[in-house]
């Protein structure tokens, strides 16, 4: 079983959400991300994404364009994100660490290479906004075969043959986009998502989780009663934009077990809800 | 009309083309195909779009053969096509009102477009106005200040023009803006993209609505000259203009093409355009193709003294036809360009813009080298107005 089936397994077991959280690498600078990263461990994060930055970041909102900026400016390569990995594995983390970004860059670096390092270091899979399933093929044969996920993302627009389809090219988890639009903190969380994931699971036994727009405790506390995960982001990198340097990792942890507490499942699953 | 290489079911031109966009916006895409499609076949909608070419547009437009150029130069004939009489001053605006009346046909009243120099944003702003539908440009913050006049023409013409301040504030940070608007808003609204860029359909969609250009200049040539070109010489930023008028050629095997790309200050400086030269494959803005990146596959900015050639992607087709060997491409630098955007003022009356300049000294090149009974068509993609306080200030004139 990969560690990411385990990790939903172990949640569902709880009957609680799986929480995901997020990390721009090289932000706020290469330095300080396993400050950052730490934290989000300490919280009770149950995955960790691991944002690749990317000078083009169509999928997503002011906040994570601007770590993106910031840590490209500084530097930032994709080199680093494995060497970060490879530290948390040898200090004994866990928890499952997925990349976060766009294709051009782990195109660059070789899908076989980056595949082969994912391996050896112990990441668990990518998650590629830009890389729909059609063109996702050949690097979802490379990560399968290494025992590595590539997370299909659905969205509210997407169809039944897309959902489908999609559910099918992917494994680990589906990431269901909650709204249509970019990535970034908003007030509340889409009405039509209930619905939405109805959609996709018809299609599929893997796990649901919800991304974008998750912004406080409360969301989580609603999506966690539909879904079997939930993604927090760009709410988490505006902690650390908001918040006097000396604190920021502290306020960042109590939010994540904050949100963390709220995955709890307040009602008995509905039959059918979960795998 | 010819045909090209092969088209798959997703878009790709040999290895490039494709749908590299998130998932949100796939299903709109598969609709747009869908409606493209349908239009082959729908006489009413041609008849429409045709009209509105004619007398909206004011197409054919002339292909001109610059005679005293050509007797300067002292080698092969020149010929222009002459796109820059073309309605919005540029051939952007085949694009656009093809793709408005598009947008129409499948209910979206909404219109969002991005722009560099800011002629695809004032040709599709102009075809918005014309048919009632609502016009959101968005726009490089750095090009807004540089391209002030255009700013002032989309707003005349009742488009709403937003300044892009993430990024490198240009064109590519534009395309990124309006993806993110269209990722937002896709139910209701139609993305006009400029080029022959993007995901599919868009590569095909636009190169076939620039075609018109080449239908028209190929029957020209056979009408005035009786024969074809020997060669075809066009810019490419992201080359609409030139996958337009090569397109009806591609067939004819003996007919060599040429793309001409911008050299900025030199390739060897780093700081130009020529992603075809330079540059290598990857994914950008929806479709792989070749780009300016660097070491870590990051995008980095171009150069070039001609905003409309100054993007660091380039349309997948064109990879593909450089990969066949079906066309060749040349990069122009910033005063190689001014060279020849003189050169035609002085010997033809004609200020071409800055874009097809670097066309025309390339070609001037070539016909210098040709016996004197070969051609040379260059597509004159537009005119020279936009341009004037960027010629003057690149041969040290103060206004």
């Amino acid at each position: 079983m990969s560690r990411l089936a385990a990790t939903f397994a172990q949640t569902r077991a709880e009957n609680r959400a799986a929480l995901i959280t997020f990390a721009t690498v090289g932000y706020p600078s290469p330095a300080d991300t396993k400050h950052v990263v730490s934290a989000l461990l300490a919280g009770g994060s149950d995955v960790v994404e691991l944002g690749i930055p990317f000078s083009d970041p169509l999928a997503d909102g002011a906040t994570i364009q601007h770590a993106s900026q910031i840590a490209l400016e500084q530097g930032t390569k994709l080199q680093m994100a494995f060497d970060l990995v490879r530290e948390l594995r040898a200090e004994g983390v866990t928890t499952p660490l997925v990349f976060m970004g766009y294709y051009n860059p782990f195109l660059h670096y070789g899908l076989e290479r980056v595949v082969a390092e994912a391996e050896e270091i112990g990441l668990d899979g990518f998650i590629v906004p830009d890389l729909p399933p059609e063109e996702g093929q050949e690097f979802a044969a490379l990560a399968t075969a290494r025992g590595l996920d590539l997370v299909p993302l659905l969205a509210p627009t997407s169809t039944e043959s897309r959902i489908q389809a999609n559910v099918q090219a992917g494994s680990g988890f589906v990431y269901c986009v909650s709204l249509t639009g970019v990535t970034g903190a908003r007030e509340q969380i889409s009405a039509t998502l209930p619905e939405f994931l109805g959609r996709v699971r018809k299609h599929t036994d893997l796990p649901l989780a919800v991304g974008f727009g998750v912004s406080r405790p409360e969301h989580v506390a609603t999506i966690a009663q539909i879904a079997e995960g939930v993604v927090s982001a760009s709410a988490l990198i505006n902690v650390l934009d908001e918040t006097p340097v000396a604190q920021r990792y502290d306020v960042l942890a109590d939010l994540v077990r904050a949100m963390r507490a709220a995955t709890v499942r307040t009602e008995t699953p509905v039959k059918g809800t979960t795998p | 009309m010819a045909t090209t290489p092969p088209l798959t079911v997703r878009g790709q031109f040999g290895p490039y083309g494709g749908r590299y966009v998130p998932e949100t916006v796939i299903p709109a895409l598969e609709e747009l195909e869908a409606a493209y499609a349908g239009i082959a076949d729908d006489a009413a909608f041609q008849h429409e779009l045709d009209d509105l070419l004619d007398h909206f547009v004011g197409r054919p437009t002339p292909l001109y053969h610059a005679a005293r150029l050509s007797a300067e130069i002292g080698g092969a004939q020149m010929y222009l096509k002459r796109e820059d009489l073309a309605h919005t001053g540029a051939h952007k605006i085949n694009n656009a009102l093809g793709q408005a009346l598009l947008a129409k046909r499948i209910g979206r009243s909404r219109i969002i477009a991005e722009t560099g120099a800011g002629q695809h944003g004032v040709a599709t702003a102009a075809a918005c106005a014309m048919l009632g539908l609502e016009c959101i440009v968005y726009m490089g913050e750095l090009d807004v200040h540089r391209q002030a006049l255009n700013v002032f023409r989309m707003k005349l013409l009742g488009a709403t023009v937003v300044p892009v301040t993430s990024g490198s504030k240009t064109l590519k940070d534009a395309i990124n803006e309006t993806i993110r608007d269209w990722v937002t808003n896709v139910e209701t609204t139609h993305y006009i993209i400029g080029s022959v860029v993007g995901p599919h359909p868009y590569p095909t969609i636009v190169r076939d609505l620039q075609s018109i250009i080449g239908a028209e200049a190929r029957e020209q040539c056979l009408a005035q000259l009786g024969r074809l070109p020997d060669y075809v010489v066009a810019c490419v930023g992201g080359g609409s203009n030139a996958m337009g008028i090569f397109h009806p050629f591609v067939a004819d095997a003996a007919v060599r093409l040429v793309g001409v790309e911008a050299a900025g200050h030199g390739i060897e400086t780093g700081e130009h355009a020529a992603t075809l030269v330079a540059g290598s494959p990857g994914t950008l803005h929806g479709a792989k193709s070749y780009l300016l990146q660097d070491d870590e596959g990051q995008i980095y900015e171009p150069h070039s003294i001609s905003a409309g050639l100054d993007y660091p992607g380039v349309g997948p087709e064109h990879s593909y036809l450089k990969d066949l060997g079906r066309a060749e491409y040349v990069g122009v630098t910033d005063q190689q360009a001014l060279e020849g955007f003189q050169h035609l003022c002085r010997t033809e009356g004609i200020i071409p813009a800055l874009e097809p300049a670097h066309a025309m000294y390339h070609a001037a090149q070539l016909a210098s080298e040709l016996p004197q009974d070969q051609t040379v068509l260059i597509n004159l993609s537009g005119r020279g107005d936009k341009d004037m306080t960027i010629v003057a200030e690149g041969l040290g004139v103060a206004l």
